[in-house]
């Protein structure tokens, strides 16, 4: 192994064990742990019988779906990768810590690479793990047939698009929010600005709505969950990016602003705000 | 650029507006260096300069030939034990200095060697399954200097490396310095404790509102402030006798009796000629002198000579 793999190896695993399942970041667990909750007192109340209401399995896609776009898309996801990923510069510079990364002989853009590898880990644990669960508990009361809608109807691959979303809005918010911390004393300012961006996305007119990462992401969802009204007359359309662009784009999106992270990291100096 | 030096060619550093350091011209060589000054007078920024943490507004520095923009080469040339009282959370002494050393790129047990010698170095090998939080102020510097030298560095820079350590924990740090210091590393200490730093520095920078004042070894330093009569202490058998034959001449300044009747402490403002006459005196009245020493060229009084008030805190 080379040495710039065994560095971001000893930045990795630094990394995870004084972050992951660390009691600062209690609250970006909730953010994950929250909506399994909800989707296993889902599961409850219909198994238990307390819900006279009889859903079909689609209709809990359909509430799943709600809970992906709504919840997960806009609040969960994007507020955890704050949370992760803009404390791995910032946190340690409040903590007055990061000089010791600073005096081992790792290149600045190895050091980005290796917090960025370790905050993805952590957030794809959480949000996809979250995500997918979520996505199995939430039909789990109708027995057989839910598990054959999953194995032999549309199930896996709904399932697989949206762990492949929230695999990609960690990829991208989490380049997002890196970069962030490394540029602001307060990442909440850009993480607030960012998240105003996302939201009046479905508003915005189409040029405007493509300098965001989720138009691509919403495009990659399997069930559309149209804007409720009196909102929805004010949603101008656009054509849905195609996967092969989306996905590729948003990639590179993320590489972009690391490569920029990390080149910007070089020129960071020690200061602590003193 | 001589490759066993840390060089500073006209070096300054501004925080916005605010001075750091002023046109530093230094060449630090090997063995123990001390940076004296009050607190503001750019000690720190020094030291932050030639670890790379910071890069000078103007100037250029050259660690043993390297650049401090390259941390790949300087950090394994370079180990700092910053001021800060901090470390990441929830490592134990064993994991902060271990964890560190696995960003070198070292295998584990490499990793696994270096931090038991550090630990043993700094006698934190019983202690080191703690957590450091749970360290007192005096285990937290010594993880911290264990650290910083776990890599095995040529030049240790030691920001305050004293402060929260007990008097046998101080007197063994001062005895790895001085160890260090004779075995050809570069050794920067800054410390507020002047005496105990005195007795082990090759060479003293003295440093006054961002600017160097004095540099080089403490006896040549003392010697250029001219304005500043020299004192000497003598011990001999009769000192009252070898004051009155003093006085009869313009050297002195001033003469003490020492308290124990068996020495006088005299302040000339010529030490040249003080020494001759001295000769003179003791083959002429057969005094019996035990010792002749300079009792002011120690960093404590040049530091207050130059840049004026109390330098040491204890």
């Amino acid at each position: 192994m080379n040495l710039w793999m065994r560095q971001i190896g000893g930045v990795l695993r630094l990394e995870l064990k004084k972050t992951f399942l660390s009691r600062r970041g209690w609250w970006v667990y909730f953010l994950a742990l929250g909506p399994m909750v909800l989707t296993f007192g889902h599961w409850f109340i219909e198994a238990s019988g307390l819900d006279k209401s009889h859903h079909s399995i689609g209709e809990d896609t359909l509430i799943f779906a709600g809970l992906f776009h709504f919840y997960y898309l806009r609040l969960g996801i994007f507020f955890g990768c704050v949370g992760i990923f803009s404390n791995l510069f910032r946190g340690e510079m409040l903590e007055k810590t990061l000089h010791y990364y600073y005096l081992t002989p790792l290149r600045r853009e190895l050091l980005v690479a290796g917090k960025y590898l370790a905050g993805l880990a952590t957030a794809l644990v959480l949000f996809v793990g979250s995500t997918a669960i979520g996505f199995l508990a939430v039909g789990r009361h109708f027995g057989a047939s839910y598990t054959d809608y999953i194995l032999h109807g549309p199930g896996l691959s709904q399932l697989g698009s949206y762990v492949l979303v929230a695999t990609l809005a960690c990829i991208g918010y989490g380049a997002v929010f890196l970069m962030s911390g490394i540029f602001f004393r307060n990442p909440m300012i850009p993480a607030a600005v960012v998240m105003v961006w996302e939201n009046i996305n479905p508003f915005l007119p189409t040029v405007l709505k493509k300098i965001s990462v989720i138009f691509y992401l919403k495009n990659l969802c399997p069930v559309e969950i149209p804007i409720p009204p009196p909102f929805n007359v004010m949603v101008i359309d656009a054509e849905p990016t195609p996967f092969w662009i989306a996905v590729p784009g948003l990639l590179a999106l993320a590489v972009i602003l690391l490569i920029y992270s990390g080149l910007s990291a070089r020129h960071t100096e020690i200061s602590y705000g003193e | 650029m001589t490759h066993n030096l840390i060089t500073f060619a006209n070096v300054s550093r501004f925080y916005g507006e605010v001075l750091g350091v002023n046109k530093v011209s230094l060449s630090i060589p090997p063995g123990v260096t001390s940076l004296v000054g009050p607190n503001g007078s750019g000690k720190t920024t020094l030291m932050n300069l030639m670890t790379g943490l910071i890069r000078p507004t103007d100037g250029s520095i050259d660690v043993l030939g390297i650049a401090t923009e390259d941390p790949s080469h300087l950090c394994r040339t370079v180990g700092y034990c910053a001021q800060f009282d901090t470390y990441p959370k929830g490592l134990s002494g064993y994991q902060f200095i271990y964890s560190y050393l696995r960003v070198f790129g070292w295998t584990h047990e490499e990793c696994d060697r270096r931090t038991m010698a550090a630990l043993e170095a700094v006698g934190l090998v019983d202690a080191r399954n703690r957590p450091v939080a749970a360290y007192s102020k005096g285990m937290r510097q010594r993880a911290k200097l264990a650290q910083a030298t776990a890599h095995d560095p040529q030049i240790i820079i030691l920001d305050e490396p004293l402060n929260g350590l007990d008097p046998l924990a101080r007197a063994e740090a001062i005895a790895l310095f001085e160890k260090w210091g004779k075995a050809g590393r570069h050794v920067i200490v800054s410390s507020h404790i002047l005496h105990e730093v005195d007795r082990i520095s090759d060479q003293v920078i003295l440093l006054s509102q961002g600017y160097v004042v004095a540099e080089g070894q403490i006896q040549s330093v003392r010697g250029e402030v001219k304005d500043q009569p020299m004192q000497i202490l003598v011990r001999c058998d009769r000192p009252s006798q070898l004051a009155a034959q003093l006085f009869q001449s313009n050297h002195l300044v001033e003469a003490k009796l020492h308290t124990d009747g068996h020495g006088l402490l005299l302040r000339t403002l010529d030490a040249d000629g003080f020494y001759l006459l001295l000769n003179k005196i003791v083959i002429e009245s057969g005094l019996v002198v035990e010792s002749v020493a300079p009792a002011d060229d120690d960093v404590n009084s040049v530091y207050q000579y130059l840049i004026g008030g109390e330098g040491s805190t204890i």
